[in-house]
């Protein structure tokens, strides 16, 4: 069944019934086996892309670069937890390297996202340092491009 | 003022121009069309070919190759042939590479057609073999495949079709545009009725990569007798995603190839050689490029057979290539009007299947060399179309 979240990460509104026909099985099949990695959690959810500039609303995405204290036996999870429990924070991530836990936060204006940074996170206890960098331009986005490529073939060739 | 009809070549002149580009210079002119009609991958040339060529191109490698190829990519080419396919081509002297497998029909056709000579060709099919036969003195024997054939060529299509003056048929499988493919044992019938024959076949095998099912390809060369009868054509476009790179190439006895390498020498020189290091790569460690390419288009295909089958456009299902081809018939439309209909009304883009020879009247090509989500949306559009006009 690899094919079919390979079908539905490319195109998460494909029908049960072309993914079936796609993939050469029954409608239930599929409908059953989306369930099943729906409950187990393999699908976490549907979302949609969406180019909120061209939608006309003004965000502001920051990354985020979090040097924390590990807790004893719970190391970073405690932290990353609460980070996750934010509405703002779109990514929360264990890193190696040189910090600890990479989040990706969005709000409306600069002045959102450090008031958040200011406000919510520095005073965290586990929270040594943190180092915010704004993104300036999106080129792509979980595999898309952000400006669709046209389909340069010639339609005239055979 | 010069009279330039009269002095061009009157051969040339008396060529149908295709009828695919008249309809699609009309597509091409509206704007937001959403078209099904591109002949070629929606891929990009894996990665690592395309940085082979860059490669090559840093080395300054700009020089013309050997007139039949660069020796490296010709030994690639005969073993990719063994492995893939089964089949025994020396890289010294039965094979060279070509500009594309364009140029393998063009070459072969005009080295083995003398005027008068018989030209079989399997129709509907891609639209430049009775051109360049044509322009060879050929008459031309247009075989129609059927539907309820599954559009594959019978043995006795074949037998009606043979005369003293046949010389050529030309065998393209899998098929553009009908998706059709030869199974072993059609191939095995076909080969009969050659064996006492002096015909040659064409076999152009451009699509061979691109095979659904169990089933793999299978060339006729590697039935018994016809490989010494057999000219195979095939190239890289269509298996690696590379058609504009150029770059195919043509098989079979030294004989033949050896007059048809002395043509290519003297009209195209050599094949562009920055494509051929791509291509080495592109052989070298792409068999698993292929692989994910062709299960793509397989998904694909199974929703545009069931999809265009429950609208009430019958559709046999095609094993092979990246088009599907059904019988719009119950429409009432001949293929052009059915295409121009459904160009204005939903600005959907398909081929009449009468470009492909007239045996492909009834019909229309639809190519799923498109993204999933490209394809629902034009088959929806089709469907609203369909549900209106009836």
């Amino acid at each position: 069944m690899d094919n079919l979240l390979k079908l539905l990460e490319s195109d998460a509104r494909m029908s049960t019934a072309d993914l079936a026909v796609a993939l050469g099985c029954t409608e239930a099949a599929v409908a059953a086996q989306i369930e099943a990695y729906e409950k187990s959690g393999v699908i976490l959810g549907y979302k949609t892309l969406i180019n909120w500039e061209l939608a006309g609303r003004d965000v502001v995405t920051a990354r985020i670069e979090i040097k924390a204290v590990p807790k004893m036996n719970m190391g970073f999870e405690e932290l990353a937890e609460t980070l996750a429990g934010f509405d703002e924070v779109e990514t929360v991530y264990l890193m190696s390297g040189s910090y600890d836990l990479a989040l990706t936060i969005s709000g409306k204006s600069f002045k959102e996202v450090a008031l958040f940074v200011a406000a919510r996170l520095a005073p965290l206890e586990s929270v040594q340092s943190t180092a915010t960098s704004f993104v300036l331009r999106k080129y792509k986005e979980r595999g898309l491009m952000v400006h669709r490529p046209q389909d340069e073939r010639e339609v005239t060739h055979l | 003022m010069i009279d330039y009809q009269k002095l061009l070549s009157h051969k040339v002149v008396e060529l149908k121009p295709s009828g695919i580009r008249r309809f699609f210079n009309i597509a091409n002119e509206m704007d937001g069309v959403i078209s099904l009609g591109v002949g070629e991958p929606d891929f990009k040339t894996p990665y690592v070919v395309r940085q082979a060529a860059i490669e090559s191109l840093n080395r300054g490698r700009t020089w013309y190759t050997a007139n039949a190829g660069m020796p490296l990519l010709k030994q690639e080419i005969s073993k990719y042939l063994h492995r893939r396919f089964n089949l025994s081509y020396h890289p010294q002297n039965e094979l060279f590479v070509t500009v594309g497998g364009s140029e393998a029909i063009d070459m072969c056709i005009r080295c083995l057609v003398n005027p008068g000579d018989e030209v079989m060709v399997v129709e509907p099919s891609f639209v430049s073999y009775k051109p360049i036969a044509q322009v060879s003195g050929a008459k031309i024997v247009p075989i129609a495949t059927r539907a309820e054939d599954e559009f594959r060529l019978t043995a006795q299509q074949l037998k009606a079709a043979l005369s003293p003056k046949s010389k050529l048929l030309i065998l393209p499988f899998p098929a553009n545009p009908t998706g059709a493919v030869m199974l072993r044992e059609d191939l095995e019938a076909i080969a009969q009725v050659l064996r006492d024959t002096d015909v040659m076949i064409l076999s152009d095998e451009i699509y061979g990569e691109l095979t659904y099912g169990n089933e793999r390809h299978v060339s006729i060369a590697e039935l018994p007798d016809m490989w010494e009868r057999t000219i195979l054509v095939g190239g890289f476009s269509k298996s690696y995603a590379m058609t504009g790179w150029r770059l195919g190439y043509a098989c079979g006895p030294a004989p033949v190839i050896e007059q048809m390498l002395k043509l290519h020498q003297y009209a195209i020189m050599c094949a562009p050689t920055t494509s051929q290091f791509a291509a080495i790569e592109a052989l070298r460690r792409c068999d698993d490029a292929i692989a994910d390419m062709r299960s793509e288009y397989d998904m694909r295909r199974r929703i545009m057979v069931d999809r265009l089958n429950k609208m009430g456009l019958s559709c046999f299902e095609p094993r092979g290539a990246f088009y599907v081809f059904p019988d719009i018939r119950s429409t009432g439309y001949t293929s052009e009007q059915f295409c121009q209909e459904l160009l204005y009304a939903k600005k959907v883009a398909v081929v009449p299947g009468d470009a492909f020879g007239e045996s492909g009247e009834g019909y229309v090509r639809i190519s799923y060399s498109y993204a999933i989500e490209h394809l629902t949306r034009a088959l929806e559009l089709i469907e609203e179309f369909i549900h209106e006009r009836q």
